[in-house]
């Protein structure tokens, strides 16, 4: 009982003198650990090999079934991130923090003894459902407590979170196999072994990260920071209910707008090597293109800081105008780059693109913060990211079965993508009208001060205090 | 309820936190960035 209410919000209110700057760090153990995510393909082919040890034998895994463990742990992300959204946020970080370390490495845990046992729907259980949850709950567990702690930078605060998502791939692939490597013999192929410890150094790195995190005591504000008197037209001082903000068209128009640029992003990202190498055979070698997927990925991470920081200082919607104009100039122009053979114009062309898809996730907290208030920003968040859900399956079908398309229609290969990027671009100016819709959260959506709801749990909404 | 005490955070406690996170993703990103070098070899 005295651990559960260690978790507990009151129990997480910072005292006087505790520094912010403690909270990013706290909310990357969390997103470092979760982000291994995009690192799981590394035990693809270790994992096709557990009977047969040095080549598939009959009765291993296929690569068609392993692919189902990601896909559902991603639809396990948007939906645990919905549903247990408004739980995250009344409970408080500490909390969510906790079940997320628990699910994840659970997750891994289960994993093992479903690769002990060779039991594939116990790896779909294990990493897939309950890893799953623990990818949704871990996202938005820090995102409304990083917001109250940096009213001044609150771009640049969730920025910085949400970049330890798009790293943690970086820390999870050479870590894998090096383990894979330890653990691997004549024998035997060390899978369960690596999940395991990766489940023990990741539940350690999520504990510390629970233990760290504080949430402002009410009222707090950072030193010197003055709320500017009088309030800009796209940035509420009022707060709107998690279910009332999906009454509201903004919501709709910002989940369209996320959809819209992680389609476009997301479909390239997957299928960047062999596009590279399609685009200009000859010049990019598979080695080349291996380096050219792990520039993307650094690129992919710093956008998330960068493009979030900056919206700090030219607004959300103006950022992701920029998203959707640079994007859209950039998209018409990879056709272009392939057909004067410019390999560097190609990749600064997808550079900058990746480093907007990035930045698309990063900066969309703060957008919802302006539109929605702070109180229930985690909550709405998570229900947005099914968004990013609906872009995972829009983003690959639109790349890989028009590239299909073109090449069994007689198409060279070399200009199998352009019908593709003219329909990203496309895409793009479809996110730009939403955007564009975007106004101010018509004010009967605001919560007031006599509103029942706005007692859960104990802390008075904005337009209560104002 | 929270005590009202002094939790006063030292800048070694920052540098702890920081440096918890910090350098494995900077080790990562050394890694992913030696790979990288090879699409300009």
């Amino acid at each position: 009982m005295a651990l559960l209410s260690f978790l507990d919000r009151e129990h997480t209110v910072a005292k006087p003198g505790f520094s912010r700057w403690m909270v990013p760090p706290a909310a990357l153990c969390v997103h470092l650990c979760i982000g291994q995510a995009y690192a799981l393909s590394v035990f693809n082919l270790p994992m096709t090999k557990l009977i047969g040890i040095t080549q598939s034998a009959p009765g291993d895994w296929k690569l068609t079934e392993l692919g189902w463990i990601f896909s559902i742990a991603m639809v396990f992300l948007g939906g645990s991130a919905a549903v247990f959204g408004r739980w995250v946020e009344d409970g408080g970080p500490r909390r969510a923090m906790f079940t997320a370390a628990l699910c994840w490495a659970g997750g891994f845990f289960l994993s093992a003894i479903g690769v002990y046992t060779h039991t594939l729907w116990l790896i779909y259980i294990g990493y897939g459902v309950l890893g799953g949850c623990g990818l949704g709950i871990g996202y938005i567990s820090p995102v409304s407590t990083l917001i109250k702690w940096f009213p001044d930078r609150p771009g640049m605060a969730t920025g910085m979170a949400i970049m330890g998502f798009g790293g943690g791939a970086f820390i999870a692939s050479p870590l894998s196999v090096w383990l894979l490597g330890k653990f691997t013999t004549a024998t035997h192929v060390g899978v369960a072994e690596t999940f395991i410890v990766m489940g023990c150094i990741y539940f350690f790195f999520m504990i510390v990260g629970s233990i760290i995190v504080r949430v402002p005591a009410p009222g707090w504000k950072p030193e010197g920071y003055v709320a500017p008197a009088t309030a800009a037209k796209l940035i509420t001082k009022n707060d709107v209910f998690v279910y009332d903000a999906l009454k509201t068209p903004q919501f709709w128009l910002i989940w369209w707008v996320l959809c819209l640029n992680v389609t476009a992003g997301i479909g390239v990202l997957g299928q960047a090597s062999a596009m590279s190498q399609e685009m200009f055979p000859g010049h990019i070698t598979p080695v080349a293109a291996a380096g050219f997927v792990g520039l993307m990925s650094l690129f992919n991470m710093g956008g998330r800081f960068f493009w979030a920081s900056t919206s700090d200082y030219i607004g959300r919607r103006n950022t992701y105008f920029v998203f959707m104009v640079l994007g859209f100039g950039l998209y018409c122009t990879v056709p272009y780059t392939g057909s004067i053979g410019s390999v560097v114009g190609f990749v600064c062309c997808f550079l900058v693109i990746i480093s907007m898809y990035g930045g698309g996730f990063s900066t969309v907290p703060a957008y919802l913060k302006d539109m929605f208030g702070t109180r229930y920003v985690g909550a709405i968040h998570g229900m947005l990211l099914t968004a990013w859900s609906a872009a995972g399956i829009f983003g690959p079908v639109l790349v890989n079965y028009i590239r299909e398309y073109n090449v069994t229609h007689g198409v060279p290969k070399a200009q199998a993508y352009n019908t593709t990027m003219y329909i990203m671009a496309g895409l793009l100016v479809i996110g730009f009208i939403c955007n564009f819709l975007v106004k101010a959260v018509d004010a009967r959506f605001h919560m007031k001060a006599s509103d029942a709801r706005a007692k859960e749990p104990g802390i008075a909404p904005a337009g209560a205090r104002a | 309820m929270a005590s009202t005490n002094q939790e006063g955070t030292t800048t070694l406690q920052l540098a702890l936190a920081w440096g918890f996170v910090g350098v494995p993703l900077a080790l990562g990103v050394l890694q992913t960035l030696i790979n990288a070098m090879k699409l300009f070899q």
